[in-house]
């Protein structure tokens, strides 16, 4: 039999990396303490179900939740963030005092929506953001008031938003500062069939204009929104979608490089400053900020649901083999995926479209809901996506496989 | 081994058949098709398979009793 282990691994973030990465440390031998700490009082969940069903079905929403495996022996801190890292002392520091020491660590704290830029007045009653369950059921309720929405920020989440405000029959209007939604991750042609997708459904889509401030009512809640344009649209709620931010607050002070995300080496171990690794710590999900081989080793942050999976179990793969003598971790090295479903268009994408410099169509039909597109960087393929034609995917993700393995790329 | 795959939850992700394309592909309607009682040397690929969809509508299980119909 083998000694007891007596190592300590805290995971930060109960989410889906973290969850993920938790799982597989466990599938993966390690038998000691695991502490999950996590700000939401939630159990883990899934959140792309927050844009989409959870907004336009009928009926009582419920919480998508995370299954977690029955052999996992964790120790949950939910309801407790982390405040501080203390790499030297190997401690985390809770908001409520606690101290937690660690053998190794995985840093999975994902992201939060951007809200008010710095500067800028607060803002009214009626302008939201969505991230988590509980924006998700508020959002939901502003929605079933029927009011007009105003969505800032055609992305993908935006656009799920304004689709399902629209599906429950609101007057939606969606405003974009670029001059197709989307324009910047997958180019003119799939940012146009989008904008085309929207208009069919009936959104009001306002590309190339920004927003530039709120219209408040006698009672303070907002009434309106100011266009850069100089127009002004009546609105009941406004959801601002332009982006996110990496939850990297708790870790000022630790040394640890985390301007744009948490920087990370090929193997998601964390760096400092100095761009060093730190010993026994490892990150995943949307907080890491990784060299991305596709966009020719530009440090980017992905924010897909399939990235916080694989990061999570390629994490814990790290960990372990760091604290083995013969561990030898392999590179994190996968092919980014993302989905997203608009107006009954399934929006499937493999690699990293918006690091491309050509587009290739190789199928356009918007009344057919087809789409294929194949987007190259220097000549070399970079990503494709389709839209009804998920089957075509598989190909050119075994490409873009093959590129990252040989190194080309 | 057996998969079945709960096609009401599926929504055409295709991480199967990224991950094992032995087993699931797509018909030209972009419906999942798959290999309902593939070889064992394939278990750990259909765990994988498992683990990656993003709805879970994948069950993998050992035994492959055709059972009533
Ligand atoms: C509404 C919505 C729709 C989406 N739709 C899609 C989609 O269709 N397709 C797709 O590919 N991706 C989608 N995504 C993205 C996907 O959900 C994320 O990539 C994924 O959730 C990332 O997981 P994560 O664990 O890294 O981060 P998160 O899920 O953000 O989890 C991080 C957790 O850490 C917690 N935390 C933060 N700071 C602290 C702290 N200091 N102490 C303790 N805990 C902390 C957070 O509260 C959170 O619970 C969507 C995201 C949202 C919000
Ligand atoms: S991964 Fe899941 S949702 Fe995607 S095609 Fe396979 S079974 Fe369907």
């Amino acid at each position: 039999m083998r000694a007891a282990d007596h190592r300590e691994l805290v995971v930060v973030g109960a989410s889906l990396a973290g969850l993920r990465a938790a799982r597989c440390l466990r599938e993966q031998g390690f038998t000691g303490a695991l502490t999950i700490v996590g700000d939401e009082p939630h159990p883990p969940y899934d959140r792309p179900p927050l844009s989409k069903r959870v907004l336009s079905a009928p009926g009582r929403p419920v919480r998508p939740e995370l299954p977690v495996p029955n052999g996992l022996r964790a120790r949950w801190l939910l309801g407790r963030a982390a405040v501080r890292l203390d790499p030297a002392a190997r401690a985390v520091t809770l908001a409520d005092g606690t101290r937690l020491t660690y053998d190794g660590l995985v840093v999975a704290t994902g992201s939060t929506a951007r809200g008010r830029p710095p500067g800028e007045p607060p803002l009214p009653p009626g302008v939201v953001t969505l991230r988590g369950w509980d924006d998700a059921l508020a959002l939901r309720a502003a929605l079933t008031e029927g009011h007009p929405l105003v969505v800032v920020g055609a992305g993908f989440l935006g656009g799920e938003i304004a689709a399902a405000a629209r599906e429950r029959g609101l007057d939606v209007t969606l405003v974009e500062a670029a001059s197709q939604p989307l324009e910047g991750a997958l180019g003119a042609t799939a940012g146009a069939y989008v904008a085309a997708l929207h208009r069919e459904a009936g959104i009001v889509l306002r590309t190339g204009t920004t927003v530039e401030g709120f219209l408040t009512g006698a009672d303070g809640r907002l009434a309106g929104v100011h266009l850069g344009d100089g127009t002004t649209v009546a609105a009941g709620t406004a959801v601002l979608a332009w982006g996110g931010v990496p939850s990297t607050g708790w870790l000022a002070g630790s040394g640890l490089a985390v301007d744009g995300g948490v920087h990370c080496d090929p193997w998601l171990r964390v760096l400092r400053t100095d761009g060093s690794a730190v010993p026994d710590v490892v990150a995943a999900g949307d907080v890491v900020r990784v060299p991305q081989p596709l966009a020719g080793g530009a440090r980017m942050a992905l924010g897909h649901w399939t990235n916080a999976v694989e990061q999570g179990a390629a994490a814990a793969a790290a960990l372990l083999a760091g604290q083995d003598p013969d561990g030898t971790p392999a590179p994190f090295r996968a092919v980014p995926s993302f989905w997203s479903d608009l107006h009954g268009a399934r929006i499937r994408s493999v690699g990293l479209p918006g690091a491309a410099d050509e587009t290739r169509v190789v199928e356009h039909d918007l009344t057919g809901r087809r789409l294929e597109i194949a987007y190259h960087r220097e000549g070399r393929l970079v990503g494709a996506l389709t839209v009804g034609r998920t089957g075509r995917l598989a190909s050119y993700r075994r490409a873009l496989e093959e590129h990252l393995a040989s190194g080309t790329v | 081994m057996q998969i079945t795959v709960d096609m009401t939850l599926c929504e055409s992700h295709g991480q199967c058949v990224f991950a094992a394309p032995e087993i699931f592909s797509f018909d030209d309607d972009d419906r999942l098709v798959h290999e309902a009682s593939p070889p064992d040397a394939l278990r750990d690929k259909a765990e994988k398979s498992a683990a990656v969809c993003p709805v879970r509508a994948i069950t993998v299980s050992p035994a492959s009793p055709p059972t009533a119909s």
